[in-house]
């Protein structure tokens, strides 16, 4: 009786100061989590899903429980990844979040330009080029299309510009439906679409 | 045949759909008519398009440069016929997505006036790369049906050693004949051109494969070829996909071309006949791409035939040329009915991979079949040449499972269609997988991209935060007292003890120039600060406490890892301070 109490006792112990040695060794920095939901989100830091960016709503999925379905510029592949990531069901895109719209770039009308530098404060990934009172233009490769610099925008001189597909960028699209398996969906997205 | 004949070996799968290549095959080919503009894309090719060189209003002569390589993979555009530039714009091309490429457009007239060319026979003599160069030129890229330029193809690399090289006379889908005619006409060209593709890639043997449903050109050719050492003709059993380049390999060779790796990686090579003839003309003739034969078939065209055609001819001339009924096409298809695609409008032109145009009626088609729901009957997997599983593939790309399709092998598929064409259920597998290979291509460049945003979007946050303490901390050195001169100055932090002692010796020397110099100081100081006050509630800090000033911002914008903050901030004061 005693033995088995001992016994048990030190294994504890043991236990124990193991798992307090790996959590101080291997302790992860930062949440894993959030950097993986994070890599799905199209960065574009619109702001579209309510949250003031990727990494918030990321934050959000992880911790406050956010729905997945809340990315327009991700669209329904998205969702689908991070429906496969979280093991959630995948749902259609929250319209309260706006629709899926084609891909586009912001251009700046430059003879209106006032050189107010609004938009370059606004511009979350710094591709707008311009210094006040000079003329600013935005740097195509690195503009995300999320429109955040059309507001504050005093002459209303920037416009998005729909990224126009040649043969290069062109794919295949998705199969029409077929008739015989209207009935019978096993994709959820098209279920409830 | 003197040599033994080829030892053949199997590939998997493969099917025997309705040839329907009797048709065309009957009358031998005859020139198409020249028509009256030629609209020439300057995308045939797979790479990037071509550049033009020339400008509207310009007169051209036949076989004349009008569009240069741009990069690497890409291909020259060259003039079919002398004539005038009439524009240079977007026009409809034929591409299965419909869309409007630049092309250039020629206005014949009618001379048909080449441009001076040099013949050159003694290609033998001549250095491989020099042979692959004159290829390039000549504007040549795969006729079997890709598009991609030959002189790539031609090239074995600096460790590789080619042994086999093969040439694709197998045009194994239904309805196209146009190498097979071809192969009956012209042998002698085809041969030629063998010979020179050999001698670029020194490869040590050459075997051309003809699939036995057409004995006519297996006959010509080796006529053509008998007695030519290391030169051997193979008679194929027919079978579709046979003539895709990976199954073609492993029939003639038994070697299986690598996942994801080429032919050359297991020493082999394979063109098509008809490339072989162009790059027979463009090293011996001088003669650059500038027209191919192309099968014009299908139910709605009365008599089908093979035509050499000028490339940029628009193919509702060509079916007229051949008595198509126009109100009986219900689809125009470019290419066969298995790898094909059908074509938006009649009036596309034919670009260097046309290889056959099949105007379809309706009973054709088959249209009518709906698709029905999956009953995992396996046939697919049956016929799957790359011993796929269509099945699995077909259930992960319909639900856009993109990371599943690839551990399904998704980029091995060559989109043959056996799998659709045994479908009971008529699904169409391969627009799935169509689809699920753009999705990804699409997916992977988004990730690329966005990576980019978010590092942007980082290092944004990190400088806006930079900026802040910097702002802070200045305006703290402001409310501070001003330090004196005199302690400001740096201790010595040179090591060298010489330096030290010379240096004091100068300060001692200058200590007392120093004293009456500091009363001048202090004056010119006093000056200053009373300047100051007066200007000073103009131009204190708000512009640069509002926030990432703009000039900062626009340097960190074009060079991230740029440190100059202050410095601009400073510029953008005195812009300021300039415009008040």
């Amino acid at each position: 009786m005693l033995t088995a109490i001992l016994v048990l006792s030190a294994l504890s112990l043991v236990f124990g100061l193991i798992l307090g040695f790996a959590a101080v060794r291997f302790k992860v920095e930062g949440d894993p989590l959030v950097e993986q939901i994070d890599a799905q989100l199209p960065q574009t830091q619109c702001g579209q899903c309510g949250y003031p960016g990727c990494r918030p709503y990321a934050e959000a999925i992880a911790n406050e429980g956010a729905e997945i379905n809340q990315c327009p510029p991700g669209g329904e592949v998205t969702i689908i990844a991070l429906a496969d990531l979280l093991d959630r069901e995948p749902l259609p895109l929250n319209p309260e979040n706006g629709a899926i719209k084609p891909k586009t770039v912001a251009f700046i009308d430059e003879q209106t330009c006032i050189g107010c530098t609004l938009c370059i404060q606004a511009c979350p990934v710094d591709a707008i080029l311009g210094a006040a009172k000079q003329m600013h233009t935005i740097i195509e490769s690195e503009c995300t299309g999320c429109d955040l610099c059309l507001p504050p925008c005093p002459v209303d001189c920037i416009e998005m510009v729909e990224i126009k597909q040649d043969m290069l960028t062109w794919k295949w699209p998705y199969p029409e439906k077929p008739i015989a398996q209207k009935s019978t969906p096993d994709n959820p997205l098209e279920a409830s679409a | 045949m003197s040599m033994a004949p080829v030892k053949l070996w199997d590939f998997h799968g493969g099917i025997h759909p309705e040839q329907n290549k009797l048709q065309s095959t009957t009358e031998p080919s005859a020139l198409a008519q020249l028509p009256k503009k030629l609209v020439l894309p300057l995308h045939q090719h797979i790479g990037e398009a071509a550049e033009p060189i020339v400008e509207i209003g310009d007169t051209v002569l036949k076989g004349q440069k009008i569009a240069n390589a741009n990069g690497y993979v890409s291909a020259p555009v060259h003039a079919p016929t002398s004539g005038k530039i009439i524009d240079i714009s977007e026009h409809p091309i034929p591409h299965p997505s419909g869309l409007s490429a630049l092309a250039i457009v020629i206005e014949p007239d009618g001379r048909d006036a080449w441009v001076e060319y040099t013949p050159d026979q003694d290609y033998s003599e001549k250095n491989p790369s020099h042979l692959r160069n004159i290829i390039r030129e000549a504007g040549i890229v795969g006729l079997g049906g890709a598009g991609f330029p030959s002189f790539i193809k031609l090239n074995p690399g600096s460790q590789k050693k080619i042994k086999t090289l093969i040439l694709n006379g197998v045009e194994c889908e239904p309805y196209i004949t146009c190498d097979d005619m071809l192969m009956r006409e012209d042998a002698h060209s085809i041969i030629e051109g063998v010979h020179i593709m050999r001698h670029a890639l020194q490869a040590e043997e050459c075997v051309i494969a003809i699939e036995d449903n057409k004995p006519e050109a297996y006959e010509s050719i080796c006529k053509a070829a008998a007695g030519i050492a290391g030169l051997r003709v193979a008679l194929v059993p027919t079978r579709y996909p046979q003539g895709s380049e990976k199954q073609l390999v492993q029939v003639i060779t038994g070697k299986e071309v690598p996942s994801n790796g080429l032919a050359l990686h297991i020493g082999v090579v394979c063109h098509n006949v008809a490339t072989a003839a162009a790059i027979y003309r463009a090293i011996h003739l001088g003669q650059p791409l500038i027209s191919r034969m192309v099968t014009i078939t299908g139910q709605a065209v009365k008599q089908p035939r093979n035509l050499e055609v000028l490339i940029g001819t628009p193919m509702d001339e060509l079916l007229q040329q051949c008595g198509a009924e126009f109100d009986q096409i219900e689809r125009l298809v470019m290419g066969g009915p298995m790898m094909g695609f059908a074509l938006h409008e009649i009036n596309l032109p034919v670009i260097k991979t046309t290889n056959c145009i099949i105007a379809a009626t309706r009973e054709e088609l088959g249209l009518d079949r709906p698709a029905m729901p999956c009953i995992r009957c396996g046939a697919c997997a049956d016929v799957c040449p790359v011993k796929l599983l269509p099945q699995q593939l077909y259930w992960h790309a319909r639900a856009k499972e993109l990371d599943k399709v690839q551990e399904y092998d998704l980029f091995d598929c060559i989109e043959c269609g056996c799998c659709s064409y045994v479908c009971p259920s008529n699904i169409p597998l391969v627009q799935y997988y169509r689809f699920a290979k753009g999705a990804i291509w699409t997916q992977e460049q988004e990730h690329k991209k966005s990576d980019q945003a978010r590092e942007r979007h980082e290092f944004r946050l990190m400088r806006i935060e930079r900026e802040k303490r910097e702002r802070e901390a200045k305006r703290a050195k402001k409310k501070a007292p001003r330090p004196k001169t005199d302690t400001a100055k740096p201790p010595p932090v040179d090591g060298a003890q010489m330096a030290d002692k010379m240096r004091q010796e100068a300060m001692a020397q200058r200590d007392s120039a120093e004293a009456a110099r500091k009363t001048e100081i202090q004056a010119a100081l006093a000056r200053v600060q009373a300047k100051k006050k007066d200007a000073a509630p103009k131009t204190d800090a708000p512009v640069a406490a509002n926030s990432p000033t703009p000039a900062a911002a626009s340097t960190q914008a074009s060079t991230p890892t740029s440190d100059s903050d202050s410095s601009a901030d400073t510029a953008t004061h005195k812009d300021h301070e300039q415009s008040q």
